[in-house]
Protein backbone atom coordinates (compact mmCIF):
# COMPACT_ATOMS: atom_id res chain seq x y z
CA UNK A 1 0.00 0.00 0.00
CA UNK A 2 1.43 3.54 -0.52
CA UNK A 3 3.09 5.41 1.95
CA UNK A 4 5.93 6.97 3.81
CA UNK A 5 9.21 5.48 3.14
CA UNK A 6 11.51 8.42 4.36
CA UNK A 7 10.98 12.07 5.80
CA UNK A 8 13.27 14.68 6.47
CA UNK A 9 13.16 18.51 7.94
CA UNK A 10 15.13 21.36 7.97
CA UNK A 11 14.69 24.54 10.05
CA UNK A 12 16.95 27.68 10.09
CA UNK A 13 18.94 28.24 13.03
CA UNK A 14 17.96 31.99 13.28
CA UNK A 15 14.50 33.07 15.85
CA UNK A 16 13.21 36.30 16.77
CA UNK A 17 11.42 36.24 19.91
CA UNK A 18 7.22 37.83 19.07
CA UNK A 19 7.65 40.06 22.14
CA UNK A 20 11.07 41.62 20.94
CA UNK A 21 8.72 41.90 17.22
CA UNK A 22 5.93 43.87 19.31
CA UNK A 23 8.19 45.73 21.21
CA UNK A 24 8.90 47.28 17.99
CA UNK A 25 5.81 48.09 16.31
CA UNK A 26 4.68 49.63 20.45
CA UNK A 27 2.40 46.76 20.61
CA UNK A 28 1.60 45.08 24.07
CA UNK A 29 4.81 42.59 24.03
CA UNK A 30 4.17 40.37 26.86
CA UNK A 31 0.84 40.19 25.71
CA UNK A 32 1.31 39.11 21.94
CA UNK A 33 2.67 35.75 22.22
CA UNK A 34 0.33 34.51 25.14
CA UNK A 35 -1.89 35.68 22.43
CA UNK A 36 -1.20 34.24 19.39
CA UNK A 37 0.12 31.18 21.13
CA UNK A 38 3.75 31.51 19.35
CA UNK A 39 6.42 32.92 21.09
CA UNK A 40 9.14 33.09 18.85
CA UNK A 41 9.79 32.11 14.81
CA UNK A 42 12.45 31.02 13.01
CA UNK A 43 14.02 32.97 10.48
CA UNK A 44 16.66 31.99 7.09
CA UNK A 45 19.97 33.33 7.57
CA UNK A 46 20.73 35.62 4.29
CA UNK A 47 21.98 32.85 2.36
CA UNK A 48 19.25 30.17 2.62
CA UNK A 49 15.97 30.42 0.68
CA UNK A 50 13.39 27.70 -0.63
CA UNK A 51 15.61 25.65 -2.50
CA UNK A 52 18.32 25.67 0.05
CA UNK A 53 15.73 24.29 2.65
CA UNK A 54 14.17 21.87 0.42
CA UNK A 55 17.61 20.27 -0.68
CA UNK A 56 18.32 19.85 2.97
CA UNK A 57 15.17 18.81 4.22
CA UNK A 58 15.20 16.09 1.04
CA UNK A 59 18.51 14.82 1.55
CA UNK A 60 18.11 14.25 5.29
CA UNK A 61 14.71 12.15 4.20
CA UNK A 62 17.06 10.10 1.60
CA UNK A 63 19.07 9.42 3.99
CA UNK A 64 16.87 8.21 6.80
CA UNK A 65 14.61 6.31 4.17
CA UNK A 66 18.41 5.09 2.57
CA UNK A 67 16.71 5.01 -1.20
CA UNK A 68 19.31 5.19 -4.07
CA UNK A 69 17.46 8.98 -5.32
CA UNK A 70 17.81 7.66 -9.21
CA UNK A 71 14.57 5.41 -8.03
CA UNK A 72 12.78 9.10 -7.26
CA UNK A 73 10.57 9.45 -10.46
CA UNK A 74 9.15 12.74 -9.18
CA UNK A 75 10.22 15.92 -7.56
CA UNK A 76 7.54 18.38 -6.32
CA UNK A 77 7.90 21.39 -4.33
CA UNK A 78 4.97 23.41 -2.58
CA UNK A 79 5.71 26.90 -1.54
CA UNK A 80 4.64 30.33 -1.49
CA UNK A 81 8.32 31.59 -2.01
CA UNK A 82 9.99 30.46 -4.45
CA UNK A 83 13.04 31.90 -5.30
CA UNK A 84 12.31 32.42 -9.10
CA UNK A 85 8.82 33.47 -10.29
CA UNK A 86 9.56 31.21 -13.57
CA UNK A 87 12.10 28.25 -12.65
CA UNK A 88 11.36 25.68 -11.07
CA UNK A 89 12.64 25.03 -7.64
CA UNK A 90 12.59 21.30 -8.10
CA UNK A 91 14.94 21.14 -10.85
CA UNK A 92 17.48 22.61 -8.23
CA UNK A 93 16.70 19.91 -5.36
CA UNK A 94 16.61 17.06 -7.96
CA UNK A 95 20.53 17.62 -9.00
CA UNK A 96 21.56 18.67 -5.61
CA UNK A 97 19.94 15.50 -4.48
CA UNK A 98 21.39 12.67 -6.73
CA UNK A 99 18.45 12.21 -9.18
CA UNK A 100 18.62 10.83 -12.21
CA UNK A 101 17.43 13.36 -15.19
CA UNK A 102 14.84 10.44 -15.95
CA UNK A 103 12.25 11.80 -13.76
CA UNK A 104 9.35 14.86 -13.72
CA UNK A 105 9.24 17.74 -11.93
CA UNK A 106 7.09 21.05 -10.96
CA UNK A 107 6.33 23.39 -7.99
CA UNK A 108 3.04 23.62 -6.41
CA UNK A 109 1.20 26.39 -4.98
CA UNK A 110 -1.73 26.95 -2.78
CA UNK A 111 -0.51 28.87 -0.32
CA UNK A 112 0.24 26.60 3.08
CA UNK A 113 -1.34 23.24 1.87
CA UNK A 114 1.00 23.09 -1.45
CA UNK A 115 3.34 20.52 -0.27
CA UNK A 116 0.53 18.32 0.83
CA UNK A 117 -1.18 18.50 -2.70
CA UNK A 118 2.31 17.11 -3.44
CA UNK A 119 2.14 14.04 -1.44
CA UNK A 120 -1.68 13.80 -2.63
CA UNK A 121 -0.07 13.57 -6.58
CA UNK A 122 3.03 11.45 -5.40
CA UNK A 123 0.84 8.95 -3.87
CA UNK A 124 -1.57 8.90 -7.07
CA UNK A 125 2.01 8.18 -9.10
CA UNK A 126 3.24 5.46 -7.15
CA UNK A 127 -0.14 3.72 -7.06
CA UNK A 128 -0.57 3.54 -10.57
CA UNK A 129 3.10 2.67 -11.04
CA UNK A 130 4.20 5.86 -13.08
CA UNK A 131 6.78 6.30 -10.32
CA UNK A 132 8.46 3.94 -8.41
CA UNK A 133 9.15 7.23 -5.62
CA UNK A 134 8.08 10.72 -5.66
CA UNK A 135 9.28 13.60 -3.30
CA UNK A 136 6.98 15.85 -1.92
CA UNK A 137 8.72 19.11 -0.51
CA UNK A 138 6.86 21.65 1.46
CA UNK A 139 9.05 24.52 2.34
CA UNK A 140 8.50 28.45 2.70
CA UNK A 141 10.55 31.41 3.81
CA UNK A 142 7.51 33.48 4.70
CA UNK A 143 7.44 37.00 5.10
CA UNK A 144 4.74 38.93 7.18
CA UNK A 145 4.65 43.27 6.03
CA UNK A 146 6.88 44.79 9.16
CA UNK A 147 4.18 45.88 11.26
CA UNK A 148 1.33 43.69 10.22
CA UNK A 149 -0.19 40.96 12.52
CA UNK A 150 1.40 38.20 10.08
CA UNK A 151 5.12 39.30 11.03
CA UNK A 152 4.44 37.32 14.11
CA UNK A 153 3.90 34.10 12.73
CA UNK A 154 5.72 34.17 9.13
CA UNK A 155 8.40 31.81 9.37
CA UNK A 156 11.07 29.49 7.34
CA UNK A 157 11.08 25.70 7.64
CA UNK A 158 10.92 22.69 5.47
CA UNK A 159 9.56 19.05 4.88
CA UNK A 160 10.37 16.43 2.55
CA UNK A 161 8.11 13.23 2.15
CA UNK A 162 9.48 9.93 0.18
CA UNK A 163 6.57 8.55 -1.02
CA UNK A 164 6.25 5.06 -2.97
CA UNK A 165 4.41 1.44 -2.23
CA UNK A 166 7.86 -0.30 -1.08
CA UNK A 167 9.36 -0.22 2.72
CA UNK A 168 7.32 2.10 3.82
CA UNK A 169 7.30 3.73 7.17
CA UNK A 170 3.83 5.01 7.55
CA UNK A 171 1.12 3.64 5.26
CA UNK A 172 -1.21 6.37 4.14
CA UNK A 173 -4.62 4.77 3.78
CA UNK A 174 -6.37 7.56 2.37
CA UNK A 175 -6.97 11.38 1.67
CA UNK A 176 -9.76 13.97 1.08
CA UNK A 177 -9.71 17.40 0.69
CA UNK A 178 -12.02 20.38 0.54
CA UNK A 179 -11.69 23.02 -1.91
CA UNK A 180 -13.56 26.80 -2.27
CA UNK A 181 -13.10 30.15 -3.69
CA UNK A 182 -12.58 31.46 -0.30
CA UNK A 183 -10.15 35.12 -0.72
CA UNK A 184 -8.70 34.55 3.03
CA UNK A 185 -5.58 35.66 1.87
CA UNK A 186 -3.52 36.69 -1.15
CA UNK A 187 -0.20 37.76 -3.04
CA UNK A 188 -0.82 39.53 -6.24
CA UNK A 189 2.33 39.06 -8.96
CA UNK A 190 5.13 41.65 -8.08
CA UNK A 191 4.09 42.23 -4.49
CA UNK A 192 6.93 41.58 -1.98
CA UNK A 193 4.34 41.38 0.96
CA UNK A 194 0.81 39.09 1.28
CA UNK A 195 -2.30 40.98 2.20
CA UNK A 196 -5.50 39.30 4.46
CA UNK A 197 -8.64 39.49 5.25
CA UNK A 198 -7.89 39.51 9.39
CA UNK A 199 -10.69 38.16 11.01
CA UNK A 200 -12.24 36.67 7.79
CA UNK A 201 -9.31 34.34 7.98
CA UNK A 202 -10.96 32.15 10.54
CA UNK A 203 -14.43 30.49 10.20
CA UNK A 204 -15.44 31.24 6.74
CA UNK A 205 -11.62 30.12 6.06
CA UNK A 206 -9.44 28.10 8.37
CA UNK A 207 -12.00 26.55 10.47
CA UNK A 208 -14.49 25.29 7.49
CA UNK A 209 -12.21 24.33 5.47
CA UNK A 210 -9.89 21.74 7.98
CA UNK A 211 -13.29 20.92 10.07
CA UNK A 212 -14.74 19.76 6.66
CA UNK A 213 -11.59 18.01 5.60
CA UNK A 214 -11.29 16.24 8.25
CA UNK A 215 -15.02 15.06 8.51
CA UNK A 216 -14.71 14.14 4.55
CA UNK A 217 -12.20 11.96 5.71
CA UNK A 218 -13.48 10.09 8.64
CA UNK A 219 -16.75 9.56 6.41
CA UNK A 220 -14.35 8.51 3.17
CA UNK A 221 -12.48 6.20 5.75
CA UNK A 222 -15.55 5.28 8.59
CA UNK A 223 -13.06 6.41 11.17
CA UNK A 224 -14.08 9.15 13.97
CA UNK A 225 -11.85 10.91 16.52
CA UNK A 226 -11.41 8.25 18.96
CA UNK A 227 -9.97 6.39 15.91
CA UNK A 228 -6.61 8.29 15.93
CA UNK A 229 -3.93 8.47 18.49
CA UNK A 230 -2.45 11.81 17.48
CA UNK A 231 -3.54 14.64 15.37
CA UNK A 232 -2.42 17.35 13.13
CA UNK A 233 -3.60 20.90 11.80
CA UNK A 234 -1.89 23.09 9.89
CA UNK A 235 -0.83 25.56 12.25
CA UNK A 236 -1.12 29.50 11.41
CA UNK A 237 -0.47 30.16 14.67
CA UNK A 238 -0.93 28.48 17.88
CA UNK A 239 -4.43 28.71 18.73
CA UNK A 240 -6.12 27.74 15.94
CA UNK A 241 -5.23 24.07 15.69
CA UNK A 242 -6.30 24.46 19.51
CA UNK A 243 -10.00 26.07 18.47
CA UNK A 244 -10.01 23.36 15.72
CA UNK A 245 -9.47 20.58 18.47
CA UNK A 246 -11.91 21.82 20.47
CA UNK A 247 -14.25 22.11 17.91
CA UNK A 248 -13.97 18.83 16.53
CA UNK A 249 -13.54 17.62 20.43
CA UNK A 250 -10.29 16.44 19.43
CA UNK A 251 -8.58 15.43 22.94
CA UNK A 252 -5.83 18.69 23.45
CA UNK A 253 -3.09 15.35 24.52
CA UNK A 254 -3.64 14.02 20.83
CA UNK A 255 -2.69 17.53 19.45
CA UNK A 256 -0.27 18.75 22.01
CA UNK A 257 2.79 16.69 20.17
CA UNK A 258 2.20 18.66 16.80
CA UNK A 259 2.29 22.18 17.96
CA UNK A 260 5.46 22.96 16.66
CA UNK A 261 4.18 26.52 15.88
CA UNK A 262 4.57 27.82 19.71
CA UNK A 263 8.41 27.58 19.13
CA UNK A 264 9.27 28.32 15.07
CA UNK A 265 6.19 29.68 13.98
CA UNK A 266 3.85 29.21 10.96
CA UNK A 267 6.67 27.83 8.33
CA UNK A 268 3.60 27.71 5.39
CA UNK A 269 4.19 24.63 3.15
CA UNK A 270 5.52 22.97 5.62
CA UNK A 271 4.00 23.76 8.98
CA UNK A 272 1.68 20.53 8.62
CA UNK A 273 4.44 18.29 7.15
CA UNK A 274 7.30 19.49 9.80
CA UNK A 275 4.24 19.13 12.70
CA UNK A 276 3.55 15.24 10.87
CA UNK A 277 7.00 14.64 11.47
CA UNK A 278 7.61 15.85 14.81
CA UNK A 279 4.83 12.95 15.57
CA UNK A 280 6.53 10.42 13.34
CA UNK A 281 9.87 11.39 15.54
CA UNK A 282 8.08 9.38 18.58
CA UNK A 283 5.39 7.83 17.52
CA UNK A 284 5.04 3.89 18.33
CA UNK A 285 4.28 1.22 15.43
CA UNK A 286 0.72 1.46 15.13
CA UNK A 287 -0.47 4.40 16.04
CA UNK A 288 -3.08 6.33 13.49
CA UNK A 289 -2.42 10.03 12.71
CA UNK A 290 -4.66 12.22 11.51
CA UNK A 291 -3.30 15.30 9.41
CA UNK A 292 -5.19 18.08 7.99
CA UNK A 293 -3.58 20.40 5.58
CA UNK A 294 -4.90 23.95 5.02
CA UNK A 295 -4.11 26.15 2.38
CA UNK A 296 -5.46 30.27 1.93
CA UNK A 297 -8.02 30.47 -1.31
CA UNK A 298 -8.67 28.17 -0.06
CA UNK A 299 -8.70 24.28 0.62
CA UNK A 300 -7.73 21.67 2.81
CA UNK A 301 -6.14 18.24 2.34
CA UNK A 302 -6.61 15.88 4.93
CA UNK A 303 -5.04 12.51 4.98
CA UNK A 304 -5.48 9.10 7.71
CA UNK A 305 -1.88 7.72 8.53
CA UNK A 306 -0.86 4.40 10.30
CA UNK A 307 2.36 4.44 11.60
CA UNK A 308 4.38 0.82 10.41
CA UNK A 309 6.74 -1.32 12.29
CA UNK A 310 9.70 -0.43 10.53
CA UNK A 311 9.95 3.36 11.40
CA UNK A 312 11.61 1.93 14.37
CA UNK A 313 15.06 1.30 12.52
CA UNK A 314 15.10 4.50 10.58
CA UNK A 315 15.16 6.36 13.69
CA UNK A 316 18.54 8.17 14.83
CA UNK A 317 19.72 8.72 11.01
CA UNK A 318 19.11 12.10 11.01
CA UNK A 319 18.47 15.52 12.87
CA UNK A 320 15.13 15.27 14.33
CA UNK A 321 12.02 17.89 14.60
CA UNK A 322 13.27 18.71 18.57
CA UNK A 323 16.86 18.61 17.12
CA UNK A 324 16.33 21.75 14.85
CA UNK A 325 13.89 23.48 17.20
CA UNK A 326 16.58 22.98 19.76
CA UNK A 327 19.12 24.21 17.73
CA UNK A 328 18.57 28.33 17.76
CA UNK A 329 20.54 31.80 17.76
CA UNK A 330 18.62 35.02 18.53
CA UNK A 331 18.62 37.68 16.36
CA UNK A 332 17.50 41.39 17.57
CA UNK A 333 14.72 42.80 14.93
CA UNK A 334 17.64 44.84 13.12
CA UNK A 335 19.28 41.88 12.42
CA UNK A 336 16.26 40.01 11.42
CA UNK A 337 15.11 43.16 9.12
CA UNK A 338 18.83 42.63 7.18
CA UNK A 339 18.49 39.32 6.77
CA UNK A 340 14.69 39.42 5.47
CA UNK A 341 15.80 42.11 3.30
CA UNK A 342 13.46 44.37 5.00
CA UNK A 343 16.14 46.77 4.59
CA UNK A 344 16.85 48.23 0.73
CA UNK A 345 20.42 48.18 0.66
CA UNK B 1 23.62 42.14 -17.99
CA UNK B 2 21.32 39.34 -17.35
CA UNK B 3 22.40 36.33 -18.83
CA UNK B 4 25.91 37.04 -16.63
CA UNK B 5 27.40 34.02 -15.18
CA UNK B 6 25.05 31.35 -16.51
CA UNK B 7 27.17 29.31 -18.52
CA UNK B 8 29.81 29.56 -16.18
CA UNK B 9 27.78 28.53 -12.96
CA UNK B 10 26.04 25.43 -15.45
CA UNK B 11 29.14 23.75 -16.18
CA UNK B 12 30.18 23.49 -12.42
CA UNK B 13 26.75 22.60 -10.79
CA UNK B 14 27.68 19.05 -10.80
CA UNK B 15 31.01 19.85 -8.44
CA UNK B 16 29.50 22.60 -6.72
CA UNK B 17 25.65 21.29 -5.48
CA UNK B 18 27.02 17.65 -4.58
CA UNK B 19 31.44 18.58 -4.07
CA UNK B 20 31.86 16.53 -6.78
CA UNK B 21 35.66 15.64 -7.93
CA UNK B 22 37.84 12.85 -8.71
CA UNK B 23 39.69 10.32 -7.72
CA UNK B 24 42.64 9.02 -9.30
CA UNK B 25 42.12 5.06 -8.72
CA UNK B 26 46.04 4.23 -9.35
CA UNK B 27 47.36 6.54 -6.53
CA UNK B 28 44.53 6.83 -4.52
CA UNK B 29 44.83 10.49 -4.14
CA UNK B 30 41.29 12.38 -4.39
CA UNK B 31 41.16 15.98 -6.19
CA UNK B 32 38.38 18.61 -5.69
CA UNK B 33 37.56 19.92 -7.92
CA UNK B 34 37.88 17.66 -10.41
CA UNK B 35 41.83 17.42 -12.60
CA UNK B 36 41.62 16.45 -15.74
CA UNK B 37 45.42 14.68 -15.03
CA UNK B 38 46.84 13.07 -11.97
CA UNK B 39 49.94 15.33 -11.50
CA UNK B 40 51.49 12.41 -9.66
CA UNK B 41 50.81 9.24 -12.05
CA UNK B 42 50.01 11.43 -15.15
CA UNK B 43 50.03 9.23 -18.07
CA UNK B 44 49.79 5.75 -15.51
CA UNK B 45 47.14 7.73 -13.56
CA UNK B 46 43.66 6.53 -14.06
CA UNK B 47 40.43 9.21 -12.56
CA UNK B 48 37.18 8.42 -12.30
CA UNK B 49 34.21 10.84 -10.56
CA UNK B 50 34.19 11.00 -6.82
CA UNK B 51 31.50 12.43 -4.81
CA UNK B 52 32.77 13.50 -1.64
CA UNK B 53 31.20 12.28 1.53
CA UNK B 54 31.06 16.32 2.68
CA UNK B 55 32.61 15.85 6.31
CA UNK B 56 35.61 17.46 7.24
CA UNK B 57 37.50 19.43 9.63
CA UNK B 58 38.77 23.25 9.75
CA UNK B 59 42.33 23.46 8.75
CA UNK B 60 42.75 27.25 8.63
CA UNK B 61 40.19 30.39 8.59
CA UNK B 62 39.70 33.81 8.27
CA UNK B 63 36.75 36.09 9.65
CA UNK B 64 35.62 38.58 6.59
CA UNK B 65 34.86 42.34 7.98
CA UNK B 66 35.50 43.77 4.35
CA UNK B 67 33.32 41.95 2.48
CA UNK B 68 32.19 42.72 -1.52
CA UNK B 69 28.37 44.50 -1.74
CA UNK B 70 26.73 41.07 -2.43
CA UNK B 71 27.89 39.90 0.91
CA UNK B 72 27.60 42.84 3.05
CA UNK B 73 24.36 41.24 4.86
CA UNK B 74 26.40 38.35 6.04
CA UNK B 75 29.27 40.27 7.31
CA UNK B 76 31.55 39.38 9.77
CA UNK B 77 31.97 35.82 7.91
CA UNK B 78 33.91 33.04 8.06
CA UNK B 79 36.09 31.35 4.70
CA UNK B 80 37.86 28.66 5.84
CA UNK B 81 39.96 25.74 4.13
CA UNK B 82 38.47 22.47 5.01
CA UNK B 83 40.27 19.35 4.27
CA UNK B 84 37.87 16.87 3.73
CA UNK B 85 37.91 13.42 4.91
CA UNK B 86 38.99 11.67 1.59
CA UNK B 87 42.18 14.24 1.98
CA UNK B 88 41.74 17.32 -0.14
CA UNK B 89 41.26 20.62 0.82
CA UNK B 90 38.74 22.94 -0.33
CA UNK B 91 38.08 26.97 -0.16
CA UNK B 92 34.25 27.74 1.48
CA UNK B 93 32.42 29.56 3.82
CA UNK B 94 31.52 28.00 7.58
CA UNK B 95 27.99 29.32 8.37
CA UNK B 96 25.67 28.35 11.27
CA UNK B 97 28.07 29.38 13.51
CA UNK B 98 29.35 32.75 14.96
CA UNK B 99 32.55 33.80 14.31
CA UNK B 100 34.02 33.72 17.61
CA UNK B 101 33.47 30.01 18.11
CA UNK B 102 35.33 29.14 14.85
CA UNK B 103 38.40 26.61 15.58
CA UNK B 104 41.30 24.99 13.54
CA UNK B 105 40.21 21.19 13.96
CA UNK B 106 36.44 21.98 14.19
CA UNK B 107 34.56 19.40 12.76
CA UNK B 108 32.21 20.30 9.95
CA UNK B 109 29.71 19.21 6.78
CA UNK B 110 28.71 20.49 3.74
CA UNK B 111 25.24 22.27 3.36
CA UNK B 112 23.74 23.56 0.29
CA UNK B 113 23.47 27.58 0.36
CA UNK B 114 23.09 30.09 -1.80
CA UNK B 115 26.25 31.23 -3.17
CA UNK B 116 25.65 34.45 -5.33
CA UNK B 117 22.56 36.25 -6.91
CA UNK B 118 23.48 38.22 -10.09
CA UNK B 119 21.11 41.34 -9.44
CA UNK B 120 17.85 41.18 -8.82
CA UNK B 121 16.35 39.61 -12.14
CA UNK B 122 19.67 37.39 -12.50
CA UNK B 123 20.42 33.73 -12.03
CA UNK B 124 20.88 32.60 -8.04
CA UNK B 125 24.30 30.18 -8.10
CA UNK B 126 23.66 27.61 -5.38
CA UNK B 127 26.71 25.51 -4.02
CA UNK B 128 27.90 23.85 -0.55
CA UNK B 129 29.10 26.09 2.47
CA UNK B 130 30.00 24.38 5.59
CA UNK B 131 28.45 24.29 8.76
CA UNK B 132 29.73 22.94 12.32
CA UNK B 133 28.47 18.84 12.74
CA UNK B 134 25.20 19.19 14.78
CA UNK B 135 25.54 17.38 18.02
CA UNK B 136 22.84 15.21 17.36
CA UNK B 137 22.46 10.93 16.58
CA UNK B 138 23.28 10.58 12.55
CA UNK B 139 24.81 14.28 11.37
CA UNK B 140 28.32 13.02 11.65
CA UNK B 141 27.97 9.79 8.92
Amino acid sequence: MVGIVGYGVYVPRYRIKTSDIAEVWGEDSARIGKGLGVFEKSVPGPDEDVATISVEAARNAIKRSEIDPTDIGAVYVGSESHPYAVKPTGTIVAEAIGCSHDMTCADFEFACKAGTAAIQTCMGLATSKMVKLGLAIGADTAQGRPGDALEYSAAAGGAAFIIGMKDVIATIEDTASFTTDTPDFWRREGEDFPSHGARFTGEPAYFRHVGEGAKLLFKKTKTNVDDYDYFVFHMPNGKFPIAMGAQLKVPPEKLEDSLVVRQIGNTYSASAMIGLARVLDIAKSGSKICMVAYGSGAGSDAFSITVEDAIEERRGEVPTVDDYIERKTYVNYATYAKYRRKIKG
Amino acid sequence: MAEHGVAQIWRRIKSIYNIQGNKCETCETHFFPPRPVCPTCRRKGKLVDYQFKGLGSIYSFAVVRQAPDDFKRQMPYVIAQVELDEGTRLTTQIVNVDPENVEIGMRVRACFRKIKEFGQSGVIMYGYKFEPTMKVTGHEV
